[in-house]
Formats: structure tokens, C-alpha cells, sequence
């Protein structure tokens, strides 16, 4: 019998850009376009088993073992601090993580800058590394709102084309680091499955466009 | 005395076959207090996992700790050691913020330590009770071994900071081979030092096949000073050796040399390892040799040692049923 591997995909528009090049690596998995509720879905004769998982929810099904791989944003990995190996850059859902604010913004050092995000860990280390004292803000969602309406200095978030924060009259002050999506793998599964998933991180490597 | 034999539960029974291996094998039993001046840790923070301990004020008014770890205990006291080697065995709660839950929790550990004249059957030895720990524990077990003396060796010849450091071990450490890349060119290393880094991150599993990928890569490379081919040639020469002590066991198949094992760099060197277990999503058992710990608590002596993670293995289903039998 053919080896199983658990695979988490993020639900939405990455994730069936991220299926597709599955699909086209070989590991493709027909019952997973039917109309239906499953929500897992397995294809015995490749060895694949896929689930979709809230995009923020992948690295920790792959971290506790639910999953043996899955595909996350560098931006999850980040902020959660996973520990897993990350085995390909899928080159796909680019995009930067950023500090962004208003127009013309220069930051005072003598006031603790207030800085606005979802992504409480990044945002931290990326100002302990300059020794700025920050005041954060954790926000959900919505995050160029908050100097607009003078809730922060600053935000860090992801910055894709940019038009949100033209449109809003902020611009990015700084770039935190490249975004894209990732392959992941337990640690553990590797250990076991170690054929299978080097095996799937090759196909899909190449056909990386 | 008579003890009904059904009473152990899964992780009793787990706990008891280890200390037993322990003890078959030479080593004493060691008893520690439950707390511990909260100095010994300050001074070491970087050595535990987590930042977080658990204090309280004495009656005395000293600050204590509740143990997050042993390994600190046993080093601060077995000072005379000498030329001898002392075999320690443990089984203790510890306190340590999970680092997924991020709260505290109290872990059972057992594990084992040898301090003072360690040399290479000592290392072998321990390495060799790491992989029988993890057949204890499970049917299909795998230990990863790894050298970290190779890794430092290569980063001095890369003459890097300890930032790129920092971030190249975080790469290695996760396989990333595309982040190592650009780590790498951010830091100017040429491309020759930047494909021997990646061969750390690609060269995994079987070991005969890694040594000599290695033997090729480190030892027949032009870009070494015959100095640096000597010290490559000795940490080479040390997994070579703990190889044929498992081959010697016929242990070998559940041995693969991998370098996302590492640890601090402040605190080990040389061999270090990790155990896996099937179906448990995290390393159950972790260890190695701790020399630079040893000098920065004032030891002239060397150590290893490891850690066994016993509730991280869940249920322990392989000892449903299975009797408990007093022997001599």
C-alpha cells in the first residue's frame, strides 16, 4: 500500500493556487473539486490525503502532527515562531511584511512609538533589534485605520500592491522581510516519511515558476 | 512487601524500565530538592528553554526557583570530580512554560549525566542507552545525531557576526536551504562557504552515505587551511565512531546523521542528538555534550548528557497489558 501523507492547504485563493501546483506535481487528488462539504479529501493512489485549514491555523496542524506538510505564509511562521522545517519557498502569495505610515512620517525618538498590527511577535523583535521602545497595539484587522485616526504611529503589516496605503495616504517606512508561501514539514513525519515528503518537495520544486 | 502488579499505569511503567536501564548500566541514582537558589539559573538563563521560572522568597529571605531543569543542579553539585567519570541517572518534575500553550507546566524528566573524564566509548555509551531509552518507549523510533563542532568550525572560517550566525542556525535548524541562500548573500559570503552551508541543510539520513559526503565536501576542499582539515577531520572522525558503536549493536538502522539538530552554541559542542518516536509530533528525548557549560560554571571537565521527555509520548499504548515483573 502506498504511503499516506497528510497535507493542510490554507482555505481560500492561495490555496487552490498551492493545490493546482500540487495537481501538476503529480499529486493531484480529483474529489477535491466535487461540490460537496468533505472536508478531507484522499486519493490512495498518489498517497495523498489534503485538508483545508484556516490559512493561520496550517503551521499548527503540521506543528502537532495532524498534518505531515502543509503550505503557510512566511508571515504565520513568523509570528508564531513554529518549529518545523520549512523545506521549499513556493514562490506564490507574495508580498512584503512592512512598517508603514503616513506620508512624510519621521519618527521622534524621544516619544515611544505606537505601533499598530496583527503581528505582535514580528513587530517586536524587528524594533528590539534597533533598541526602539514600542507601545503595540494588537489589532485584528482593518490595521491602516489606526493612524488615520491617530490610534498609532505607525503599523506593521502585509503590503501587497500597495494601493490601500496610496489610497489612505501612508507609505511604507520600512520593509521587514519578503513574504511568500512555504512548504512545511513536521519534524517528526520527516523522520518517518522521509522518502514521500522529499519526494513531494522535489516535484513540486520543480515546477516552481 | 507486595505490590499488585496492575497498579502501574503506562508512564509508571515507562518510567521504571528506564531507571532500571539506567542503574543496569552503572549509573547511581540521583535525588535533587524540589528548589534550587534562583542565582544558579539567572547566571545560565540562555541554557533553558524558557526565560520563565518559577520564584519565591524564603523564609530567609533568599529568592528560589522551582527546577525548570537538572542538568544545572547536578554540574553546580559535583564540584571534585577529577579524573574519574561520575554516572548520574534522574527522574524529577520539572516547571518550564510550554512553549506552545505558553503557560507553565510541570514535566516529568528522566534522564541521565556523566561528568569528568568523557571520552568517546563514554559518548558512544550514552548515545547507545539514548537509542535503548527510545526503544523503550516506542516500536519504531529514530535518533538523529549531529556534530555541532562542524557547524562552528565552518562559521569561524566564515568569519561572520554572531547575528548571521544566529540566523544561518535558525535556517539550518528548519531545512531551509532557500532562507540559508539568502542569509548568505545578505552576509557576502562567497559561493563556495554558502554550498558547504547548504550541504549541512541537504545531507541527511544515512549515515555511511552523509560521513562520506562529508569526508569529500570538508576534507578534499582547496578552500581549507590544513589546520582547519584536521579539526573538520576530528569532528568527522567522532560521528564515525559513535556510527560503529551502533553498528556494533546492531543499532544502526534507527540512526541518521542530521544537522537540523542543533543546539546553543554558548552551552554545547561536539555530538548532540535528538530522539523521535512514530506518531509523536515532537522529539521525545534531546541531549549532548556540554563542555562550555561545564567551563562557565568553573569545571575542568567535560559532560554529556540527555533528557527523556516522557509525557510528550501520550498515551504509551505499547505498555497497555503489558505486566510489570519484579527482577534481582
Amino acid at each position: 500500500m502506498t504511503e499516506m501523507i497528510n497535507i493542510a492547504l490554507p482555505k481560500g485563493r492561495l490555496g487552490d493556487k498551492v493545490y493546482s501546483m500540487f495537481e501538476k506535481a503529480g499529486y493531484e487528488c480529483p474529489s477535491i473539486k466535487e461540490k460537496n462539504r468533505k472536508l478531507i479529501f484522499e486519493n490512495p493512489e498518489v498517497g495523498v490525503r489534503y485538508f483545508w485549514v484556516k490559512p493561520s491555523d496550517v503551521a499548527i496542524y503540521v506543528e502537532r502532527g495532524a498534518a505531515d506538510i502543509g503550505v503557510a505564509g512566511k508571515d504565520i511562521l513568523m509570528e508564531a515562531g513554529s518549529d518545523v522545517y520549512e523545506l521549499l519557498d513556493l514562490n506564490v502569495g507574495k508580498c512584503r511584511m512592512a512598517v508603514a505610515g503616513p506620508a512624510g512620517f519621521s519618527y521622534d525618538r524621544n516619544n515611544e512609538l505606537r505601533v499598530a498590527t496583527k503581528f505582535v511577535n514580528v513587530a517586536r523583535e524587528f524594533y528590539a533589534a534597533s533598541g526602539t521602545d514600542i507601545d503595540i497595539i494588537h489589532l485584528n484587522g482593518s490595521i491602516e485605520l489606526a493612524p488615520i485616526l491617530g490610534l498609532s504611529d505607525v503599523i506593521v503589516d502585509l503590503v501587497e500592491t500597495g494601493t490601500t496605503l496610496r489610497e489612505n495616504n501612508l507609505e511604507v517606512v520600512d520593509v521587514i522581510t519578503e513574504i511568500s508561501a512555504r512548504l512545511i514539514s513536521n519534524k517528526s513525519s520527516f523522520k518517518f516519511k522521509t522518502k514521500k515528503i522529499v519526494e513531494i518537495t522535489r516535484s513540486l520544486e520543480s515546477i516552481i515558476e | 512487601m507486595k505490590v499488585n502488579k496492575n497498579i502501574f499505569s503506562n508512564k509508571e511503567k515507562a518510567m521504571f524500565a528506564l531507571r532500571s536501564l539506567y542503574a543496569s548500566h552503572g549509573f547511581s541514582m540521583y535525588r535533587m530538592s524540589k528548589f534550587e537558589e534562583f542565582e544558579l539559573y539567572a547566571s545560565n538563563m540562555d541554557f533553558l528553554d524558557s526565560g520563565q521560572i518559577i520564584t519565591f522568597t524564603d523564609t530567609d529571605g533568599m529568592l528560589m526557583a522551582l527546577k525548570p531543569d537538572v542538568t544545572l543542579s547536578i554540574v553546580k553539585n559535583n564540584r571534585h570530580i577529577g579524573n574519574r567519570i561520575i554516572k548520574l541517572f534522574y527522574n524529577e518534575n520539572i516547571y518550564r512554560v510550554s512553549p506552545k500553550t505558553h503557560y507553565f507546566k510541570e514535566i516529568m524528566q528522566v534522564g541521565l549525566e556523566c561528568l569528568g573524564a568523557v571520552d568517546d566509548e563514554c559518548i558512544s555509551e550514552v548515545l547507545l542507552l539514548a537509542a535503548e531509552s527510545m526503544n523503550v518507549l516506542s516500536d519504531d523510533a529514530k535518533l538523529d545525531v549531529s556534530n555541532l563542532d562542524i557547524l562552528t568550525q565552518l562559521f569561524e572560517s566564515c568569519n561572520i557576526s554572531r547575528e548571521t550566525e544566529e540566523q544561518l542556525t535558525m535556517c539550518i535548524s528548519s531545512k531551509n536551504a532557500h532562507g540559508l541562500e539568502r542569509v548568505c548573500r545578505s552576509a557576502d559570503l562567497g559561493p563556495a562557504k554558502a554550498e558547504l552551508l547548504k550541504t549541512l541543510v541537504t545531507t541527511y539520513g544515512n549515515p555511511d552515505e552523509v560521513i562520506q559526503k562529508l569526508e569529500a565536501e570538508f576534507l578534499e576542499n582547496s578552500l581549507f587551511s590544513f589546520e582547519e582539515k584536521v579539526s573538520f577531520g576530528k569532528s568527522i572522525s567522532a560521528l564515525k565512531k559513535v556510527v560503529e558503536a551502533f553498528k556494533r549493536a546492531g543499532l544502526e538502522d534507527m540512526l541518521n546523521i542530521d544537522f537540523s539538530v542543533v543546539s546553543d552554541l554558548k552551552y554545547y559542542n561536539g555530538i548532540i542528538f535528538k530522539g523521535f518516536a512514530a506518531g509523536i509530533p515532537d522529539g521525545v528525548l534531546s541531549g549532548g555534550q556540554y563542555d562550555k557549560l561545564m567551563k562557565r560554571m568553573k569545571r575542568t571537565s567535560r559532560a554529556i548528557g540527555f533528557g527523556v521527555y516522557i509525557d510528550s509520548m501520550g498515551k504509551l499504548s505499547k505498555f497497555d497489558g503489558e505486566e510489570v515483573e519484579i527482577v534481582d
